[in-house]
């Protein structure tokens, strides 16, 4: 890549900060040039975020419609997947995807709930009486 | 204190590169990368990560701390701790003596990083070097400016749980060699980086797992749209997003030879190495953007053209290391 090809695409990931880029300048030295984003790679990016987003959405309506514990909404809304959230909270992956139930969710102790509730940065009350704000 | 923020593509090697020139042994961010043997790539299909493999463009975490420690002799000492209050206890203490600290931290809950580039990811590299009015001053490599942090928004990503688990991981130099003779360090990593890169027998690793994926990608099935789309939006972003300094750290790599051709005495080699790994680095970026244009409309995607793009950057890359193979 030469200096003068390190994109600049003015990517609104960046909240306007720069990332650093090898080039090589026009006497063949390689240097570090600021960039400012490339549309490839935001579109990677937000790709990743629209897909949380959509997981999110899917797991509020099944929230909603009383099929599904508030775990997986709240789990996808804090941008992790089941693995994050096991490795997290130190529980099997099959464990936490039977808290998904409403009836086993309303079944928990305070242990467990505590667990959820630092890994999602919210209070056991709220968890308990959970309400999607929006 | 005296310290001096660097812009560096990669969180590891720049604050490995950062604090040693600090302590008085000058080193570029490409010449920590390239001697620690940082660069490598590798397909994990059964390693999971957001629900996609595994793929990685450089070592595991920790592996540039490592790596330079055995190449020039510098020592550091690391800590972990039980709690946030100790933790940020020992942190205050060493900023007072004067010390710049290494830190691990996750990118989700550092409180300057932008919305949309926070994922989990534990093993992110930063420098606390100072404090004022109970906000700590961040020399974070991936951004061009200093940073600040407040006490509970550092304590946070410092204890953030799951993989790569940080529990408060501080360290900091405590021996600094005056020098190290570079050449032998220089020849010796780029051996271990060829053979690895060019040899390892288990086909995941190296260009052979390039290869590999390759395979995969042409085999993506398009009818399952949403996949095909995520996994090769995140292609791109472990090669490009993620602090490589451009082509999944081939740039950095390239750099890396060419200022070891000016401090080895078969130069003729490092350079034209380095050429071809620059050469690697553009068919790399020519990959990713034959990937984000297939996203687009994945349906009528060519999947052939797109693997055979990641062929043609594998190809150019082994170049570079048979070119290396005459080192030695």
């Amino acid at each position: 890549m030469l200096q003068n090809e390190v994109p600049q695409d003015n990517s609104k990931l960046f909240e306007g900060g720069k990332k650093a880029m090898y080039a090589v300048n026009e006497s063949g030295e390689y240097i570090i040039e600021q960039s400012s984003g490339w549309e490839v790679e935001e579109f990677a990016t937000n790709t990743a975020v629209e897909e949380f987003n959509l997981l999110t959405d899917e797991a509020k309506q099944r929230y909603l419609s009383g099929a599904a514990s508030p775990i997986e909404y709240l789990m996808y809304k804090n941008r992790m997947d089941l693995p994050t959230l096991a490795s997290i909270v130190k529980m099997f992956s099959w464990r936490i995807k039977r808290h998904f139930k409403p009836s086993n969710f309303d079944s928990l102790g305070e242990k467990i709930l505590l667990k959820y509730a630092d890994a999602f940065g919210v209070s056991v009350e709220n968890l308990k009486n959970f309400r999607i704000d929006n | 204190m005296n310290f001096q923020h660097r812009h560096a593509a990669h969180c590891e090697s720049g604050v490995v590169s950062s604090m040693l020139t600090h302590h008085g042994l000058p080193m570029s961010e490409a010449m920590a990368f390239g001697l620690s043997g940082g660069i490598t790539f590798a397909y994990i299909p059964f390693v999971k990560v957001a629900n996609m493999p595994l793929i990685a463009y450089r070592m595991p975490p920790k592996k540039i701390i490592s790596g330079i420690s055995k190449k020039t002799g510098v020592k550091f000492a690391g800590e972990k701790f039980k709690n946030e209050q100790d933790a940020q206890k020992r942190l205050d203490e060493l900023l007072n003596s004067g010390k710049i600290v290494g830190l691990q931290t996750s990118v989700f809950y550092l409180p300057y990083f932008p919305q949309d580039m926070r994922f989990h990811f534990n093993a992110h590299n930063i420098i606390a070097y100072g404090k004022e009015n109970g906000e700590y001053l961040i020399s974070d490599p991936v951004f061009d400016q200093p940073m600040r942090s407040d006490e509970a928004g550092l304590a946070k990503a410092r204890f953030a749980k799951g993989v790569f688990e940080p529990r408060g991981f501080l360290y900091y130099p405590t021996f600094i060699p005056d020098s190290f003779d570079i050449q032998k360090a220089i020849t010796k990593s780029i051996k271990r980086t060829v053979r690895m890169m060019l040899k390892t027998p288990i086909p995941i690793i190296g260009i052979k797992g390039m290869k590999y994926l390759a395979k995969k990608i042409a085999a993506l099935d398009v009818k399952n749209a949403r996949y095909a789309k995520n996994f090769l939006a995140h292609v791109i972003r472990m090669q490009e997003e993620i602090g490589t300094g451009g082509g999944g750290f081939r740039f950095m790599y390239a750099a890396f030879l060419k200022e070891a051709a000016s401090l080895h005495p078969k130069s003729y080699i490092l350079l034209e190495a380095s050429n071809l790994m620059t050469d690697a680095g553009d068919k790399f970026r020519e990959f990713a953007l034959l990937c984000a244009k297939a996203c687009k409309n994945i349906e009528t995607a060519d999947l052939n053209l797109i693997s055979q793009a990641l062929n043609n950057a594998a190809e150019a890359e082994a170049e570079a290391y048979k070119k290396l193979s005459s080192l030695f």
